[in-house]
């Protein structure tokens, strides 16, 4: 038990003190997953409401693979992505592994079928004749897309959440085509990896504290944005 | 194909605002709509009326372009409807629906009675006044900033009704808009639609299958079965001279017997149903075969042991009550008279006459009370 209270009193002080170490590893983590989240957002929320309003053949092939998708586990999405950004493999030439771009990548290849899956759910749930009545009352094609997003914004909201808690606290593939270099693409996981593994519980914790913190933070003021004016 | 009715009518008769030509609607190759022809007229209420699954509201989605047809076209004010995009948008932006459900957004009240406003970007001033309009029109004023999550069933539909009238629509469609609510609601709901719609002139096309509702607000009655309309007219004429024995049973006419016009002395005809003569008004040839039509309410019943009957009825047949059913305030008596009648009877008569099943009765009714259809 001392372990974890030493751990916690002197990761108490780390957070306080504001170690820029601890700082540049926060702030990175947020820049790359909150980038990773924004784009797979930009690309899930266009696809998932496609998918939820229009009937195509393979339409539902589609779904299956999105939802399949939702659950891709990050070290088989780190191993792809680290061989296509490989030396000699297709992007190689870029020289963007090891690089918080790379991450960026493979983080957005997790969050974008949870984002896109939750849409889908989140539009169909909406009555399918409110369609038919916005556009009774007049609505173009563009208003009709707004106004049914912004029916559905309680769930859509969710799917930022789940988009958002998935990548922040996503470990393999970060490690796998970041490399976990310190300074470059160290992010609150990986470094919380690294140095449990060397014994230094104290800063493990404060790392962890922060990453809770962070995760609470973020999904306070999404449900704060959600929730506001709902009673029940 | 149907050759195309002409564009305007009789000239007594307002132009037709809004008018369906051979309109036919498939859903994977079974056919749920065939109209060869429909007119809406400037300024009339239309009711589309038939049972459950008659195509009314696929008719109703076609004319208000929300559902492209299989086949057949859509004029309005005379002119084609365009297929394009902008076309419907800009036509469907002079319509208004209302239908079962009120479909609200997840707003306040004030918020959805402006929506349809500023989807077509009016201005903020002339959004408030309109809303304030309506909300008051419709009794809904207190509710302004009340979500609509929180609405009741009629409070719900008045707001859908509001944001509608708030559009000042050219026609107004509404599909079934009552038949989710409790039977009070509906009537102050219907009540209240009635006043509107004789305030404002409104052209309407309004979708029930509740009889007592189309009679209410329509001036004009479409029958409906299978996708196909089978009488249109004044309430009056399909009420009371419906062309077919489905429209007949639809329209209420519960007695519908099977005879022959056996006499015709200059318009009044005799008509022989199982023996039994029954006078009516027609100008149909004797053996001619015919249906025979008797509305409950145009019967009336006394007691075989009374005397005297100082009525203009022609027709009195003797015969015995079968069964009776209590409906509330009024009563159905079903008569064994040779053929089986239907007659309507208010509850305080039903205790009067002491009628119950055995008890020898009389009918009576005149000979301009019977309906024939030609068989």
């Amino acid at each position: 038990m001392d372990l974890l209270w030493e751990g916690i009193w002197e990761a108490t002080r780390l957070i306080l003190s504001g170690d820029p170490g601890v700082l540049q590893i926060t702030w990175l983590s947020l820049q790359i997953s909150g980038l990773a989240t924004l784009l797979s957002l930009l690309l899930g929320i266009p696809a998932g409401v496609c998918l939820a309003l229009t009937r195509f053949p393979g339409r539902q092939l589609l779904v299956a693979l999105v939802n399949t998708g939702m659950g891709l586990p990050p070290v088989v999405v780190g191993l792809f992505v680290s061989i296509f950004l490989w030396r000699s493999g297709p992007l190689g030439p870029l020289g963007l592994l090891y690089t918080p771009t790379a991450i960026v990548i493979a983080q957005l290849v997790i969050a974008a079928p949870i984002v896109t899956g939750l849409t889908i759910a989140a539009m169909q749930q909406l009555n399918p004749r409110l369609r038919l009545q916005l556009l009774a009352l007049g609505a173009s094609r563009w208003q009709l897309l707004w106004l049914l997003m912004r029916e559905a914004r309680l769930p859509l909201l969710a799917a930022v959440m789940a988009g958002f808690g998935g990548v922040i606290s996503e470990v393999g593939a970060s490690m796998m085509v970041g490399g976990n270099l310190l300074g470059q693409t160290r992010v609150l996981t990986t470094a919380t990896v690294l140095e449990t593994g060397k014994g230094n519980f104290d800063v493990a914790i404060a790392l962890s504290l922060i990453l809770l913190a962070l995760v609470f933070g973020v999904n306070y003021l999404l449900t704060w944005i959600q929730q506001r004016g709902r009673r029940p | 194909m149907t050759p195309p009715i002409p564009a305007a009518g009789p000239p007594a008769l307002p132009a037709p605002i809004l008018e369906g030509r051979d309109l036919r609607v498939a859903y994977a190759g079974q056919s749920v709509l065939d109209v060869p022809a429909i007119e809406v007229r400037e300024g009339e209420v239309l009711a589309l009326i038939g049972p459950n699954g008659a195509g009314k509201s696929t008719l109703l989605r076609a004319l208000g372009l929300l559902e492209r047809p299989t086949a057949g076209e859509v004029f309005f004010r005379g002119q084609p409807v365009g297929t394009s995009r902008r076309d419907l948008l800009v036509l469907r932006r002079r319509f208004a629906t209302v239908f079962q459900e009120p479909l609200l957004c997840d707003a306040t009240v004030e918020a959805n009675v402006a929506l349809g406003l500023r989807l077509r970007h009016r201005s903020a001033p002339e959004i408030r006044a309109q809303v304030q309009v309506w909300l008051q029109r419709l009794g809904i004023a207190h509710l302004a900033s009340r979500e609509a999550r929180s609405l009741s069933g009629g409070e719900a539909q008045r707001t859908s009704l509001a944001r509608a009238f708030a559009l000042r629509p050219e026609v107004l469609l509404l599909d079934e808009p009552f038949a989710a609510l409790d039977p009070p609601t509906r009537d102050e709901l219907v009540t209240a639609l009635h006043g509107l719609l004789h305030q404002e002139a409104l052209t309407t096309v309004f979708v029930t299958h509740d009889r007592n509702e189309a009679l209410r607000l329509g001036d004009r009655i479409a029958v409906m079965m299978d996708g196909c309309i089978r009488q249109v007219g004044p309430p009056g004429q399909v009420f009371g001279r419906p062309t077919s024995e489905e429209v007949a049973r639809f329209v209420g006419v519960e007695t519908i017997l099977q005879g022959q016009v056996a006499l015709d002395r200059n318009g009044l005809l005799v008509v022989e149903v199982d023996g039994t003569r029954i006078e009516a008004l027609g100008r149909l040839r004797p053996r001619q075969r015919v249906l025979l039509c008797l509305r409950p309410e145009d019967l009336t019943i006394r007691r075989q042991d009374e005397s005297g009957h100082s009525e203009s009825a022609r027709n009195h047949l003797a015969g015995v009550v079968e069964e009776v059913i209590l409906l509330g305030a009024q009563c159905r008596v079903r008569i064994d008279c040779g053929p089986s009648l239907v007659a309507l009877v208010t509850k305080r008569s039903l205790e009067d006459l002491a009628l119950a099943p055995g008890v020898p009765v009389v009918v009576s009714f005149k000979a301009s009370a019977v309906h024939l259809i030609p068989h």
